[in-house]
Order: C-alpha cells, then structure tokens, then sequence
C-alpha cells in the first residue's frame, strides 16, 4: 500500500482514473448543457436578478451624489437642520435630476420609507427654475453676452489640450450615465479648462454636467445652446467667494464686471423652505442619510413589517403591520391545505395500490382528470359551487338545512382557499403516495394479521410506517406549491384568504414596489429551502419517494 | 396415520371448495386430515390449488363450500388474527422498519404478553436458528438466508400448534436451501409442531416431509408418504410429476392378479404391473424408473420379455450415468446406472436389450 499503483502503461492509477471518469463526467455535462444553458437563462438569471432588486438601492447615490455626500457630515440626532452646503447640493443634485426626469422616481423610492416624500419631490422639481431664474436675469441685465451660450462657452472651453480638464468631464460623463441609465459616451462639442474651472469650480461642475447632458441625452451643440438657470446661480456663488481680478483667460473682463456688480445670492435653504415647508424640517434629511447606502436591508425590514430609522430599526406603525400576519397565514393555510390533502388522498391512494390492474387504472386516469383541466376553469368551478347563491348553499336550503336568510360564507374567505386548493392540489399528494404504497408487498399486511393483529393494529403498526415517505414526499410537494400559490386564493381567497404570494403581486404590478416584492419573494424561497433542509434532517431526503 | 378419522385429526378439510370467479373451481373437493405433529407437504405445478389451500387454512381466502376444521372447531368463520397459526412468507415478509426483535416482538405485544416475558422469549426463538447476535439488526442488513431463519422464528415465537410455510426456501440457492431443509425439518420435530408446507419443488417435498400430498387440477392426486408416492405412484400425473420417468403407451392384452401383459403401439409386449387397469383391451401408460431398467439380462427373472433398445447417448454425470434410447419408438427412454468400476460406459449405436422386473413396470392410465 505504500507504493502508488500503476496502470498497464505505468502512469499512477489514481490519475489514469480520474482522466477516465472526467471524460464521462464531460460526456454527461454535455448531455445535460442545453437544458442547462436554457435553465440559467429563463430562470436562474432572470429570478437572481429579481432576487437583487430587494438589496439595490443605488438610485439615491445615482441621483444625488452631492447631497450624499455632504449628508455624511450631517448629525442627524443633533436636532439641527443641515447646513447650506447640503441644500446648495441638493439644489444642483435635484436640478439635474428634474432635468432628466429622475426626481420623480427617487420620490417614489423613499417614499417607501417615507410618507409624502413622492409628493414633496415632484413639487420640489417644478419650482427649481424659479430659484435659478433669480441669479439670470440680474446677470442678463447686467451685460446681455450672458444671455448667449457661445458666451458661457468661450469662458469655460478648454484654449489647448493642455489646459483640458479631462477629469472633469469624465466624472460628469459619469454621473449623467448613472443618473440616466444610459450610457453617455458621446462626442461633446466642450472640453472644461482647466483654469476657468479651477477659478469657478461650482460653476465649471455645473456648465461641464449642462454640456455633457445635452449633448448625450438631447443631441444638441453645447457651444451655441443657452445653459441652464442652475449655472447662472453657480456662478454668481462662485464670485461670492473667489477673487476673479487676477484671472486672465478668456472672458476675464466679463467675471470682473459680473464680480463688481455684486450680484443677488440666493440663500439656497430658505429657497427650499420658500417650495415647501417639509425642507425646513429634517424628515427629508434623516430619510436620505438614512437610505444613501448602495445596498439596503430596509426592504427585508419592510418585508417582516420593520424599518430602517436613523435611530436603527423599528416596528412599523400597527395600522401598517400586515406582512407578518400574512406570512403566518400563508403558513398556517398551507399546513391546512397539506393535512387536508392526506387526509383526503391517503385512502384513495390506498385503493389505488390494491385494486386489482383495470380498475386502478380508471381511478388513476379519474385523480389525473384535474390536470386535463384548466386551473383556472376549476378555481372558477369552485366560485360557482361555494357562493352564496351557488349549488351547495341552493341544495342546504333546498334539503332544510340551511335557513335562506342565513346562507353559509363559504368564499372569499379562508374557508374558500381552502376547499379550492386542497382540490387542486390532491393529485400532487396522491401521486406519490401511491407510488410508495405500490411497493409495500400485500404479505406484510397478511404476516402481521397471521402473527395476531386485528385488521387496525396491522395497519397501524405495518402498512402506515412503510407508507410514510409517501406521505412525506407528497406533504413536501403539497406545502411547497401551496405556500407559493396564486391564482386560485386570488379568485376565491377574498381578502381574508390571501396569501403571501398576492401581496408580492400587488408589488411587483400595482405598486411597483419591487424591492419589497423581491425581498418578500426571497423570504419565501428562504422558507421553503429551510423546510426542505429542516425535512431532509428529521426524515432524510432519501426516503421520499417519487415513483 | 394418513387413516385417522376426521374428528380426531388435528387439521381437516372436508369437501371444501373454492371458486374465485364464481365459474371454474381452483379446489375442487378436497379432503384432508392432519394428526397432530405432522409435517405435510403440498406439492404441485403453480395453479394446482395448492396456495390457495393454505391460504384458506390461514384465513386468507374462505372456502366457498364446506368446512376446515382446527382441532375439532371449524374456523371457517374465525379471522385470521385469531386462528393463532404461525407462517413463513415466500418472500419472508419481515417488517423493514422494524429491527429483527421488533419483528420477533410484534406477535407477542399484539398478544400483550409483558415485556420482560416477551425479551426471553424472543431470545430463545431467535436462539432456535442461530440468530441471536442480529437482533438488532434490520431485515435488509441480514442475508436471504438469514431472513428466512428471521422469518422462520418469527412464526414460531408465539409457540403455535401449527405452522404454514408458503415456498419459504424458493428464493434462496441451493445449498443453503438444504441447510435450510434440514432446519426446518429438525425444528417441526423437535417442537411437536404440525406444518403444512407449500412447494412446488418435489426434491423438498421427498426429503422433508413425512406426507406429500401431490395437487393437480384442484384435487388431491396421491396423498402418501415420499417413498410411497415415488415408488407406487398411483396415477400417471403423480409418476409424471414425482422424479423422473419414462412412459410408453400401449394395450392391456392380458391381465392376471398384479401381473400384466401390455402391448406397447411399436407391437412389443412388455410385462407390467397393473394399477389403474382392470381388464384387457384398456389403453394404457406404463411408467419405469430410469434406475430400474435392467441392461444385464441374468439378472432378470427368466419369463419376462425384454426390448431391443439402442443407445443414442451417453452422458457421464459423476456419480451416475446417464444413458439415452430408443426403445419401441420413444427416443427419451433414459436408464441411469451407477458410476461401479465393473460398470460398461455404452457408446452411441450400440445395441442392447433391456428389462425390467414387472413390479417395477406399473400400468397406468393413459
């Protein structure tokens, strides 16, 4: 044994093995690929993808870069509103964003996390220009060049490639790529000199972000178009604090003028406060920090009914508590649905085993039936049988049973999800129920009656045990559909016998909430694998028995 | 014995009967009767009805006419739990998700008989089969030789007055299948208990039982003792059925106390001795044991006729040979003769005569 054994032509076994078997491996794999291939493209990519959004939140840094940024100094517990640096962020950040349109969907995303924030953004991206416009004009009257592009253009474009602030505009690029989810590498008619935005950096950042836009997104010539208001304001901040006497590029003469006037600065925080009054508060404020990070759990928060708060999480507000008590539902129903399904399965799977070959094959053709069935048919089936006016409540009244004023509920409720799913899902249990009972010998049954059983005690003590990995097979395939199940609690569940799986639709396709969606869907996919793994440990995977 | 009335025998069948279809009968008018501590076998080709009596004795089936009887009471009407009879499954039929004590335990518990009773006995059924160190073990972990003495023990555990045993050894080899034999055989006797077994291999009927009882077509053909059954057999299925055999057919054309005259269809006579023939002009099928054709004409009584035969071939079998012939038309006319130093080794083509003391020669039906 201390010798490695050779094979016929003296290579080591071990390897001649391992060639061998990795040849067969790759044979197989080949075998399996294109289900593979079509496996992972329609829906392992497809579902991880959706998986991701419940984690993704980089539409609040995509959107308001600068605002992020400054908000990280901001002490939130300090009581204190932010400082002026963060509103002149915001105003930049949110322009750009009105601009292109995204304020609104950054509104609908903290909304989530916050009341009234959608509302606030949208106002707040209307009454942007009127801010701008007050630094414009005043500059305009002073000398009428400014109110022509070419002018801003000649004063910001690079004189050689020397002084090209490439930096610059590959970050605008950048963001304006991030902020727009297209990518925006086109020609631009406009290179940042260096110099001028190194004098006016708030106003070379913002006329760079203006070219770069309309050029990408719009297609326009940056060099002959008018600039936006939010360049002018930088421009009249950028003169506030930087000296512009010394500078000698071109259009040098025009700053000194502009400078000299002593043009009107507006204060940015009162200007938010002036579009609406939630800006002087620091509900806005708290909700963007809180948020800012690229990954966020604040969705599986809100998927168990908690949130993200500056002070950690916290239980959402009672009247909003719903998602828990939905997923105990679901659970609890789908438990319903599984016993119900073994009680009702179990004696026909049964019969199914021991009637003779014909007559097992009428009743096995007569348990598929369903599936020849649409399931939308049969969930419909069920409204018209449950109703309060359908055919079980008409026969109860007809019989006496039932008094017609008082008319059984038996839709629209649990009671309904039940009865429809345990229905559809009975197959599913019997199936494999079946399949295991098949293999039981009809001689233990007779060898236990021969040892002194009664009919019972060799059911009980024989047959049931050896029929259990049926039953576990079945009640794992029964609880794992039912606990994702659609349709049918959305046609009779009302709103008392809806599951989990309801609520994620309403995400994904009235709210469009899909991060909750995604986060909720993740949950349950957690569940089900927990129960499978918890199942695999207690009875052992290996004994369920499909056929 | 095979003589005791039916109201002393410990297991009887009286005329019973059984159809399944409610058109053709599988037993047709079998009676039986058993002492007490008798190992009976019921042997037969699959469909003789044979199973389906056994099945009636554990109460698995009911007769559809008359009466099976256990020690005097009729049990037509008792179920099965409690008729109190041990059996051995064809496949064994041990409770895979019991332990063998389990397995050995369950008849006892079902009977509520304590716990500390119930490990003793246990112990000693398993010690009856050597098994003692399994049990703990599962039914799969064991070998099917194994199981079967599992099995075995199982039946006997609850110490019943009579054991069925339903092709018990037909899955296991052969050499352990003789073991086995042999176990069963020592056990029923030592413990006095009665056993009905059920096979369709007749070398196991022959060395195990003290009675065979050879089924056919839903009846009893020839209930007797092996020896008896496999050298008087009393009808041409038994002959037939019961070791190996050569027939020729042909005419009674002379009939007088145990000796007759047959004039086979070739036109040979031959002498023989009558059983199911009773006067002359009757066809008839003579039936010879392969080992008891004579090749050596001086050890023949002097009056009787003998064949031409000629050897066709010839095959060395170790302890025997075995010879193919013609005689009188029928080309699987076999002798065997026994592998003696004196003994002549016959090679194809040769001609010879042979015979056969009339005793050995019995004329049957046809």
């Amino acid at each position: 044994m201390s010798e490695a054994m050779m094979a016929a032509d003296g290579t080591p076994l071990k390897r001649s093995l391992a060639r061998a078997l990795r040849r067969q491996k790759l044979r197989a794999l080949g075998l399996i690929a294109p289900l593979l291939v079509f496996v992972v493209i329609t829906f392992i990519v497809p579902i991880g993808s959706m998986l991701f959004r419940s984690v993704e939140n980089d539409i609040v840094s995509n959107t308001l870069p600068m605002t992020v940024q400054s908000l990280a100094r901001w002490d939130a517990s300090s009581g204190a509103l932010p400082d002026e640096a963060v509103y002149e962020a915001m105003y930049f950040d949110m322009f750009l964003a009105a601009e292109a349109k995204r304020h609104t969907r950054l509104g609908t995303r903290l909304n989530y996390e916050q009341t009234g924030l959608s509302s606030l953004f949208r106002q707040s991206g209307r009454a942007l220009d009127d801010i701008g416009k007050e630094t414009q004009r005043p500059l305009e009257k002073l000398n009428k060049a400014w109110k022509d592009g070419e002018t801003w253009h000649m004063l910001f474009n690079a004189t050689s490639s020397a002084d090209t602030n490439a930096a610059l505009l590959s970050a605008q690029r950048a963001r304006i790529a991030r902020l727009t989810d297209t990518p925006a590498n086109q020609e631009v008619n406009f290179a940042p000199s260096t110099a001028a935005t190194a004098l006016l950096p708030k106003t070379g950042r913002a006329y760079t972000a203006w070219a770069v836009y309309v050029a990408t997104q719009d297609g326009r010539d940056p060099a002959t178009r008018d600039p936006w208001e939010a360049v002018a304001t930088a421009l009249a901040l950028d003169l506030k604090t930087v000296d512009v006497s010394g500078y000698s590029g071109p259009g040098a003469e025009l700053l000194v003028e502009a400078q000299s006037a002593d043009l009107p600065v507006p204060a940015l925080s009162a200007a938010f406060a002036d579009m609406d009054e939630d800006w002087a508060t620091d509900v806005p404020w708290k909700t963007i920090q809180t948020h800012s990070g690229i990954y966020t759990s604040g969705y599986f928060l809100n998927a168990v009914d908690a949130q993200k708060t500056p002070d950690g999480v916290a239980w959402q507000p009672d009247d909003k508590q719903i998602l828990q008590k939905l997923f105990g539902r679901t659970i609890w129903m789908s438990l319903m649905i599984t016993f119900s399904c073994i009680a009702l399965g179990y004696p026909i799977a049964w019969l199914l085993a021991n009637l003779p070959m014909r007559k097992a094959n009428l009743l096995l053709i007569l348990v598929l039936l369903p599936f020849w069935t649409s399931l939308l048919v049969r969930t419909s089936a069920w409204k018209v049988m449950l109703q309060q006016q359908g055919v079980i409540n008409d026969v109860l009244v007809w019989i006496g049973l039932v008094d017609d004023a008082n008319r059984l509920i038996m839709i629209n409720n649990q009671f309904g999800t039940i009865v429809a799913m345990t229905h559809i899902l009975l197959p599913f249990m019997i199936l494999p129920m079946y399949s295991v009972m098949q293999t039981i010998p009809p001689s233990y049954l007779r060898a236990a009656k021969s040892l002194g059983a009664t009919n019972w005690t060799a059911f009980w003590r024989v047959y049931f045990p050896q029929s259990v990995p049926g039953i576990g097979a079945g009640s794992i395939l029964v609880f794992i559909l039912a606990i994702g199940y659609y349709i049918t609690p959305e046609i009779v569940g009302g709103t008392k016998g809806v599951f989990i799986s309801n609520r994620i639709a309403y995400h994904i396709s009235s709210s469009l909430n899909w991060g909750l969606a995604a986060a909720l869907g993740s949950i349950l996919l957690a569940a089900v694998l927990v129960l499978y793994w918890a199942y695999d440990k207690i009875v052992g995977i290996d004994n369920v028995k499909l056929g | 014995m095979a003589n005791t009335a039916s109201d002393q025998a410990f297991v009887a069948f009286e005329r019973v009967q059984k159809s399944y279809d409610g058109e053709t009968l599988v037993v047709k008018d079998l009676n039986l009767s058993m002492p007490r501590g008798e190992f009976l076998t019921m042997l037969g080709p699959s469909g003789s009805g044979k199973t389906t009596c056994l099945m009636m004795l554990a109460g698995f089936e009911t007769a559809t006419h008359g009466d099976i009887r256990l020690d005097g009471v009729s049990i037509n009407n008792i179920p099965p739990h409690k008729r109190g009879i041990g059996m051995v499954f064809q496949n064994y039929a041990l409770f895979p998700h019991m332990t063998v004590a389990e397995n050995l335990s369950f008849p006892l518990e079902v009977r509520k008989i304590g716990k500390a009773e119930r490990e003793e006995k246990v112990m000693r059924a398993l010690g009856m089969v050597q098994m003692q160190d399994f049990a703990g073990r599962r039914p799969a972990q064991l070998s099917g030789g194994q199981q079967q003495r599992i099995a075995l023990s199982r039946a006997l555990v609850f110490e019943p007055e009579l054991v069925l045993m339903d092709e018990p050894l037909g899955a296991l080899d052969k050499q352990l299948r003789e073991t086995l034999q042999f176990e069963i055989t020592k056990l029923a006797h030592e413990l006095g208990i009665t056993t009905v077994y059920v096979t369709h291999d007749q070398t196991e009927a022959l060395t195990m039982s003290d009675r065979v009882a050879v089924f056919d077509d839903g009846r009893i053909q020839q209930l007797d003792p092996p020896d008896t059954l496999y050298e008087e057999p009393q009808n041409s299925f038994v002959a037939q059925f019961i070791g190996e055999n050569n027939t020729l057919m042909g005419k009674v054309t002379k009939i007088s106390g145990d000796r007759c005259e047959v004039t086979l269809d070739s036109g040979d006579i031959i002498d023989a001795k009558p059983v199911n023939v009773s006067e002359v002009g009757q066809r008839t099928r003579v039936s010879i044991r392969p080992e008891r054709v004579e090749m050596d004409k001086t050890r023949l009584l002097p009056d009787v006729h003998s064949l031409k035969a000629e050897v066709l071939e010839f095959i060395y079998m170790g302890d025997i040979f075995r010879t193919r012939l013609r005689v009188a038309g029928n080309e699987d006319f076999v002798i065997k003769t026994r592998n003696a130093p004196d003994q002549v080794r016959l090679t194809p083509g040769t001609q010879i005569d042979i015979g056969w003391l009339p005793q050995d020669c019995r004329a049957l039906d046809a």
